[in-house]
Parts: structure tokens; C-alpha cells; sequence
């Protein structure tokens, strides 16, 4: 059994979904979208066990593109992300009345087919393909199942498209490039090339316009917020919680091991984009009034913080980006997912027309409100590692950087308890907050879970990730 | 050669086919032929031959881009019993000229000699002419016909003023000849204002700027039927031509004149794009979107000793997608007089299926992976990058992403939109070249060393 099984199951689960008609569609979702997950738990102990778990054959042969999956820790820890929370965001959605569900849930097994072959696809091509193939599903499901102005939201969607495909159209651009110097979109041999700096350099800012825009960073990350907002629920935690990932995985996957000497001689630009995201998400997210667009910014405020860790270029700053890409993964499902129980309920997504709720719901209060410290990065949950060794690694860099990204524990402590005190606490609101339904409760407490189970005891993700970012390392320190 | 005269047989049963009354079977007849001819052009593949004093040469790029021009022409054959459907009495013209049309498609690629090569561009645009003015009461598709007939005879006339002009630099016609005598080097100076001359012709024929002007007009007045073989068949004969002519006619060609295919091919995708942006008749925009394709497929004469096959591929992606297109917006605009895109309005929901083909074919013309679009613009842009023209590729790279913006405003338009009327037929046929043609578009990119292997 190797990798390609997990994206067979996908695709099949995507077919079989359609087939099975609106239904059957969400439960026939969840099946396979928890046999993916079981399949990465058995991939992930083939792994351990040092059994082979990579697909390579030829596919083209001219131009000379593979069929090559590879999986190492990094990209399994990516992949168990992917298929843990999709089976996750299927069943919280169940709460929702979705027309036409067939279609809608064959689209989230699409896009985590293709988000998560753009994980395991160890040739350039390929990898560009499944990367172009995720934005098609989010661009159907933003479009038809989304919310609000039906004018405003096409031109949220059309921009995010755009904005998108045009990044990574460049991102074509520079594999072709390569393509010509190795004679192989491969990685292993991409990442042998002796590229000259200003290649490099070039390179570099291709890759860099496509992940981004993707991440977002600044300046890049105006389609954010309104796509946020404006996409439905599920589709909005599979953009926050597994796609932007993408955007950071392919820095360390693809971006800095190709061209590392770009990446070193303009690190201060690349470490000073994400940590002025972090300042301007933060104050953004301060004057929030929709429940969506300051999660929106808030998360723009973690993921630069996450994209700062990545280009300093360390072994800390590495393994902490990606264990914050993974808890944030949670975190923000988690947090939208409230956003979502709310709106079943209130039918509204302004802050100020919410509190009171607390009286009403004391289990959606205290999971809401673990989910709020998770999200602070109190210590004993996992963003804690994560974003403490991203700091730490900046702070080996320039201490400013440390102090400065460091904002994004106090400023998110202060947005984020004032959302909770105005969402949750307060006078009883006159309206009746049904408690949290069994499904509604039992996502939010797996994602509790996770996050604090690993929030004391990180050692297995760190062990199974390190070996491949030291491999990394290697590789960007190859010019030395 | 066989396929060439059992085309002509074909084109010539199709006119008895009236004398005999019997219209009904006229259809099913001609793609039961046309399927005959397919199999015999491939089998002529691996058997390349010269006939009558080399009038005529089969060679592996004529087998395999008449292979093409016979899908094509059976798609488009297809799509005319419910097209002509209310002019039943002139359905076995329509069908026999289209035949006629193939036939003058073929002789375009298998050409040996000059004057083979003239008179199937002839027989090609005398049927045109024809089809594009066929809607005999519409006078929008009689200016189509009297435009595309002027703007046709200026490019006939200039091409024939080239070949008078080669013939006078070589002394003779055959191709062959010229090619070996291009290859010395003393050259009369005519020589090369003959391939200028020939090349602008063909140009009008691709509708590559700046001699595009006729094309939005004639599309859009033009029978929607027409209006798809001229950006499908046409354009991809055209463009094969002019690659076997240039091929033919010197090795390698000198560097002003690679300097103007650039310009032309940058300014082609950039204006057709930007033209395109701002229409809201889906036939003009898919005119526009042609133009920027012919600019794309100019790409191949950058490299042009090894770019047959990605020629071939990007052919055939770009015709399937055309014709997968084409079937819907005949089903969508069938009774309606104007072919705007209001008219796609709440498609994904009365007709998913239908929307769903059109969405393919959109994404597949954008160059969205897994449709072969995408890989079509991957090799043009991996020879293109080879033989040192980055600048192209950037300016193609731009143009792609703006070409999304008009092909989404139809997907907006489908799923985005309500509509208030339902289209309740839904003819068989149109849904069987649709989902045909879209999944040999979508095999294609699957697997694309079907094609790109073909020419070597």
C-alpha cells in the first residue's frame, strides 16, 4: 500500500458522493473521508515501520513529467492534517441544509483529493497541477453555496481566482525554467541545480508571488478577508484550515531548497512582510464587527507570523512554523465553526448582536472559550509550541523581529477575549440559543482535544517532522 | 491520398443523397463516412507516399492533422441535423459543402506543390463563403458572408501574388524543389517578399492581428453553426498550413522575420484578450478569445524544426474545447435572436450537465490543469522558453490570466445567476458531441504522449 491509495480513496469519494444523490451525499462524504484518514494513520505506520510508501512511474515523456508521490514526515504530518480535519469539517457541516448537497460535498472531496496530492507530489508538475486543480472546488463552492450579496460575492470569488492563477501561473513559469536547466521537474533533481544568484533571485520571487498570495502575506492579502466571509462555512475552514497551508508547506518544500540564496540574501524582506502582517491582521481584527472577518484577520495575523518562521531558515524556526501550521489548522476550523453554531442560530455574523449566549449554552461557552485560549497561545495548548519556537527562532535572527511578532500574542489576547466577552458573556439576549446539537458538540471537542492532547505532548509530531526539515536544511545550506 | 478522394466520394454522395430523396439518412450516412475516412487516414500514417508528380505528399503531419480535421469535420457534421432542422430541404447542401470543405482542409496539410495548396484554400473558402451567408433571410449573416468574401479574396489575392513571386525567384512549384534550392545561398530578393506575401495571407485566414478585423463581424453574423467551424476547423487548418509552408520553404527562417512573428503573436493574444474582455455576445468574445489562441499557436513558428506535435496538441485541445463550447451555445441560443450572455443565465441549474461541458471547455481554453488546454500551453511554453523567447512566454503568461476574466464572466453568468426561463428540449445530439468531445479533450490531458509523441 503506498500514497496513491489515500487519493483514490478521495477521488472515488468524490465520484461515489455525486452518485449517491443529495441524500445520502454528507453521510457518504464522512465515510470516505474517514477511511482517507484511516488510510493516513496506516500510511503513517508504514512509514515508522520503514516500510515503502512512494509512487513514481512516468507520465509524460515529453516533456519528462512523473507520477512521483513522495511522503516524508513533513508531507505526512500535511497529509494527516488534511484528511483529520476534512472528515471534521464534513460532519460539522451536517447542521446545514446544503441544496444540491451532492455536488457540494463531491467538491470538498475534490478539493482535499487535490490539496492533498499537492502534499505528497514530489515532481514539479505535478505538483503544479494538483495545487491549480484545489482552486477550482473552492472557486465552485465560494460561488453557489456562499452567503450574502450574490454581485458582491462573484466579485470576491473572481478576485481570489484571478489573484490566485495568476501567482501561480508564474510559479509555471519558473518550473519550466528549471525544467530546462535539469531536464526533470523532479525535486531531488530540482534542488541539485547550481543556479546562479540572479536565477535564483528570479526564481525565487515567481515561487514567492504564488505562495504569497496563497498565504496571504502583505501586500498580497486583499481577497482574503471578503472571500472569508462570503464563502460558506465549510468552505471557509477548508481555505483557512488546510489551503493556505499549501501556500507555507511550498515554501519549504519547493521554494527554499530550489533557491536558498535568494532566500537568504533578502530574508529580512520576507521575515519584515510576515511580521507586518502579523501588526496590520492584529489592529485589523481589532475593529472587526463581523464575527468572520476578524477570524479572517486574525488569522492573517498567525499565518505571517507562521511565514516569518519559514524564511529564517533555522531548524526551530522551521519545525515551529509547521506546528503551528497544523495547530492553527485546527484553531481556525474550530473558531468558524463556532462562528457557524452561532448563525444557525442568530441568523447573523455581527458581533454586536450576539452575547448573552453563556446562561444559554454553557458547553458551546466552554468549548468556545478553550478554543479562544488555544488560539492565544496559552501554554499547554498546541499553538503555544508552535508560535513560542517561531518566536524563538526570530529572536536568534533580531530580537526586534521577536518583539515585534510577539505582538501577536498580545494584541490576539486582547481581540480575541473582547470577541469572546461580547459574543458569549453578557446580559441574556432575549433570543433562545438552542444548546449545541451532538454533532455540533463532538467536532468542537475532537479539535479541543487534539489541540491540547498535543499541546502537552508535541514529542510525536516533532519526531516524525524533524528528520525531513534538518533534510531540508541540508539541501538550503547547500551553497555553503 | 485515399482520404482525399474518398472525401471528394463522400462530398459527391451527399449531393445524390438529394437526387434520391432521401434527406432523413443523410446524417447518420455522412458520419458512417466520415468514420470510414478516419480509418483509412490512419492507416495511411505509417505510409508516406508522393502521388501525381508530387501534387500530393502523405506524410505523417498530413495523416495526423487530417486525422484531426475529420473528427472535427464529424462533430461539426453532427451538430447540423438539429441545426438545419427547419431547412430540411437544403440540409444535404449544408452537409455536402461541408464535406467539400474537408476535402480542401486536406489538401491544405498534404499539399506537394503550390498549386495544390492554392486550390484547397480556395475550396476552403468558397464553402465558407457560402456557409457563413446560408442564413439567406438574416441580412446580419448576408454582411458576414459579403464581408468574409471581400476580406477572403484580398487574402487569396495576395497569396497567389507570393506564389507568382516564388515561382519567379525558383521556377517552379513543387515544394520540395523550393525547399532544397531555399537552402543555398544566393536567394533573388523576391524570394523572401514571396514568403512575406503568402504568410500575410495565411495570417488573415488565422485572423492574427493585425489582420484580424473581419473576424468578430463575421462571427457574430454568421450562422452559430458556422461561426464554430470557422474557430475551430479553420483556424486550426490555417495555422497548420502556414507551419508546413514555413517549414517547407527555408529552414530556418531569418532573424527580422522571427522578430515580426513575435510581435504579431504577442499582439494577437494581447489585443484578442483585451477586445474580448468587453464583449457580452458570446460569439464575438469567442471570436476575440480565437484571435489570442491564433497567437498562441504563432508561438510554434518560434521553434519551428520541433514543434509539430505541440502544434498538434495544442490544436486539438483547443478545437475540442471549441466544439464542446460551440454544442452548448447552439442548444442555449437555438430560438433566440441575439447570443448574448445574459442568455446563459441560471444554466447550472436548469441544465447541469450542459453547464457543466461549457465550464470544461472554458477551463480547458484558460489553461486550467487536467484539461488539455493546460498542456498544450505547457509545451508551447517549454519550446518557446527553449529556443530563448522568455518574453513571449511572460506576455502569454499575462494573457492567460486575463483571458480568465471573460471566460468566468459566462461561468458566473451559468451558476451565479437566476433565469427565468428553462429551455425544456434537450436533443440527444448535442448532448452526445458535448460530453464526446470534452472527454477526448480531458484523455488528451490525461494523457497527453498520445499526441505529443505522434510527429516525433
Amino acid at each position: 500500500m503506498d500514497v496513491t491509495t489515500i487519493l483514490i480513496i478521495l477521488l472515488i469519494g468524490a465520484f461515489a458522493t455525486y452518485i449517491s444523490g443529495n441524500t445520502w451525499a454528507p453521510k457518504v462524504a464522512l465515510l470516505f473521508g474517514i477511511t482517507a484518514f484511516a488510510g493516513s494513520i496506516f500510511i503513517l505506520n508504514q512509514y515508522n515501520l520503514g516500510n515503502e510508501i512512494d509512487f513514481v512511474s512516468t507520465w509524460i515523456s515529453k516533456p519528462n513529467i512523473y507520477f512521483a508521490l513522495h511522503a516524508d514526515g513533513l508531507s505526512l504530518a500535511m497529509l494527516l492534517l488534511t484528511t483529520a480535519l476534512t472528515p471534521i469539517i464534513i460532519y460539522s457541516s451536517f447542521g446545514n441544509n446544503y441544496k444540491n448537497s451532492k455536488a457540494f460535498y463531491a467538491l470538498i472531496l475534490f478539493m482535499t483529493f487535490a490539496m492533498a496530492g499537492t502534499f505528497l507530489a514530489s515532481d514539479g508538475l505535478l505538483y503544479y497541477i494538483f495545487w491549480e486543480l484545489s482552486l477550482i472546488p473552492i472557486y465552485f463552492i465560494a460561488l453557489i453555496w456562499g452567503n450574502g450579496d450574490a454581485e458582491e460575492r462573484k466579485k470576491a470569488v473572481v478576485k481570489f481566482f484571478i489573484y490566485t492563477l495568476a501567482g501561480s501561473l508564474f510559479m509555471l513559469v519558473a518550473f519550466v525554467y528549471l525544467y530546462q536547466k535539469a531536464g526533470s521537474f523532479l525535486i531531488s533533481d530540482l534542488t541539485q541545480l547550481k543556479l546562479s544568484a540572479t536565477e535564483q533571485f528570479w526564481i525565487f520571487l515567481a515561487f514567492f508571488l504564488a505562495y504569497a498570495i496563497k498565504i496571504p502575506l502583505i501586500p498580497f492579502h486583499t481577497w482574503q478577508a471578503n472571500v472569508y466571509q462570503k464563502a460558506p462555512t465549510v468552505g471557509t475552514m477548508l481555505l483557512s484550515g488546510i489551503m493556505l497551508k499549501m501556500g507555507l508547506y511550498s515554501v519549504i518544500r519547493w521554494q527554499l531548497p530550489i533557491a536558498p540564496l535568494a532566500a537568504k540574501d533578502y530574508m529580512f524582506v520576507y521575515i519584515g512582510l510576515g511580521i507586518a502582517g502579523v501588526i496590520y491582521g492584529s489592529i485589523l481584527a481589532l475593529r472587526q464587527k463581523d464575527l468572520k472577518k476578524l477570524l479572517a484577520y486574525s488569522s492573517l495575523a498567525h499565518v505571517g507570523l507562521i511565514a516569518a518562521g519559514t524564511y529564517t531558515l533555522t531548524v526551530d524556526g522551521l519545525r515551529g512554523a509547521v506546528l503551528q501550521m497544523i495547530a492553527h489548522g485546527f484553531v481556525v476550523v474550530g473558531l468558524f465553526l463556532v462562528a457557524e453554531i452561532i448563525f444557525r442560530r442568530y441568523e447573523t455574523r455581527t458581533i454586536s448582536e450576539m452575547g448573552g449566549i453563556r446562561s444559554q449554552s454553557p458547553k458551546l461557552t466552554s468549548l468556545f472559550l478553550l478554543l479562544v485560549l488555544a488560539s492565544v497561545a496559552l501554554p499547554s495548548t498546541f499553538s503555544f509550541v508552535g508560535e513560542f519556537t517561531v518566536l524563538y527562532s526570530l529572536f536568534q535572527i533580531n530580537i526586534w523581529f521577536a518583539i515585534l511578532g510577539g505582538t501577536t500574542i498580545i494584541l490576539g489576547a486582547y481581540y480575541m477575549l473582547k470577541m469572546f466577552q461580547y459574543v458569549m458573556l453578557g446580559e441574556t439576549n432575549v433570543k433562545v440559543f438552542n444548546d449545541v446539537t451532538f454533532n455540533e458538540g463532538l467536532s468542537l471537542v475532537l479539535i479541543v482535544a487534539v489541540l491540547f492532547f498535543f499541546g502537552m505532548y508535541p514529542k510525536p509530531i516533532i519526531d516524525l517532522i524533524t528528520p525531513s526539515i534538518e533534510n531540508i536544511l541540508t539541501q538550503v545550506n547547500r551553497f555553503n | 491520398m485515399n482520404t482525399l478522394i474518398a472525401i471528394t466520394g463522400l462530398g459527391v454522395l451527399c449531393l445524390l443523397f438529394e437526387i434520391l430523396n432521401i434527406r432523413k439518412a443523410i446524417v447518420p450516412a455522412t458520419i458512417l463516412g466520415l468514420l470510414g475516412v478516419l480509418a483509412i487516414t490512419m492507416s495511411e500514417f505509417n505510409t508516406p507516399g508522393n502521388f501525381y508528380n508530387n501534387m500530393i505528399v502523405v506524410s505523417k503531419f498530413s495523416s495526423a492533422f487530417s486525422a484531426l480535421f475529420i473528427v472535427l469535420t464529424l462533430f461539426l457534421v453532427a451538430l447540423s441535423h438539429d441545426f438545419y432542422g427547419e431547412q430540411q430541404t437544403k440540409i444535404s447542401d449544408f452537409i455536402a459543402i461541408k464535406i467539400f470543405m474537408l476535402a480542401g482542409a486536406v489538401a491544405m496539410v498534404s499539399f506537394g506543390n503550390l498549386a495544390m495548396f492554392f486550390l484547397g484554400i480556395e475550396i476552403l473558402s468558397i464553402s465558407l463563403y457560402i456557409l457563413a451567408a446560408s442564413s439567406r433571410m438574416n441580412i446580419k449573416s448576408n454582411e458576414a458572408g459579403m464581408k468574409y468574401f471581400l476580406m477572403g479574396s484580398f487574402a487569396s489575392g495576395i497569396i497567389l501574388f507570393g506564389i507568382c513571386l516564388i515561382y519567379g525567384a525558383m521556377g517552379t512549384f513543387d515544394i520540395a524543389e523550393i525547399t532544397e534550392w531555399s537552402r543555398s545561398a544566393e536567394l533573388p530578393s523576391w524570394f523572401p517578399i514571396g514568403i512575406s506575401l503568402v504568410t500575410i495571407g495565411m495570417l488573415f485566414k488565422i485572423a492574427a492581428v493585425p489582420f484580424h478585423f473581419w473576424a468578430p463581424d463575421v462571427y457574430e453574423g454568421s450562422p452559430a453553426l458556422t461561426t464554430a467551424t470557422m474557430s475551430t476547423l479553420v483556424k486550426v487548418v490555417a495555422m497548420a498550413t502556414l507551419y508546413k509552408l514555413l517549414t517547407a520553404m527555408n529552414a530556418d527562417l531569418s532573424e527580422s522575420f522571427i522578430t515580426i512573428i513575435v510581435v504579431i503573436s504577442i499582439a494577437s493574444m494581447t489585443v484578442g484578450n483585451i477586445m474580448a474582455l468587453k464583449q457580452t455576445n458570446v460569439k464575438r468574445m469567442l471570436a476575440f478569445s480565437g484571435i489570442s489562441h491564433a497567437g498562441f499557436m504563432l508561438m510554434t513558428l518560434l521553434s519551428i524544426s520541433t514543434s509539430a506535435s505541440s502544434l498538434l496538441y495544442y490544436a486539438s485541445a483547443y478545437s475540442l474545447a471549441g466544439i464542446a463550447a460551440f454544442s452548448v451555445i447552439l442548444y442555449v441560443c437555438k430560438n433566440k435572436d441575439n447570443e448574448e450572455i445574459s442568455n446563459f443565465n441560471g444554466l447550472g441549474k436548469t441544465n447541469p450537465l450542459l453547464a457543466a461541458i461549457l465550464t470544461a471547455a472554458l477551463l480547458s481554453m484558460a489553461g486550467i490543469p487536467i484539461f488539455s488546454g493546460f498542456f498544450g500551453k505547457l509545451v508551447l511554453f517549454n519550446q518557446t522558453i527553449q529556443a530563448g523567447y522568455l518574453v513571449v512566454v511572460i506576455a502569454a503568461i499575462i494573457n492567460s490570466i486575463i483571458s480568465v476574466g471573460y471566460y468566468f464572466k459566462i461561468v458566473l453568468a451559468m451558476y451565479g445567476k437566476d433565469t427565468e426561463q428553462g429551455n425544456s428540449s434537450t436533443p440527444l445530439v448535442i448532448y452526445l458531441v458535448g460530453i464526446v468531445s470534452i472527454l477526448l479533450n480531458i484523455i488528451l490531458g490525461l494523457f497527453p504522449s498520445v499526441v505529443l509523441d505522434l510527429l516525433g
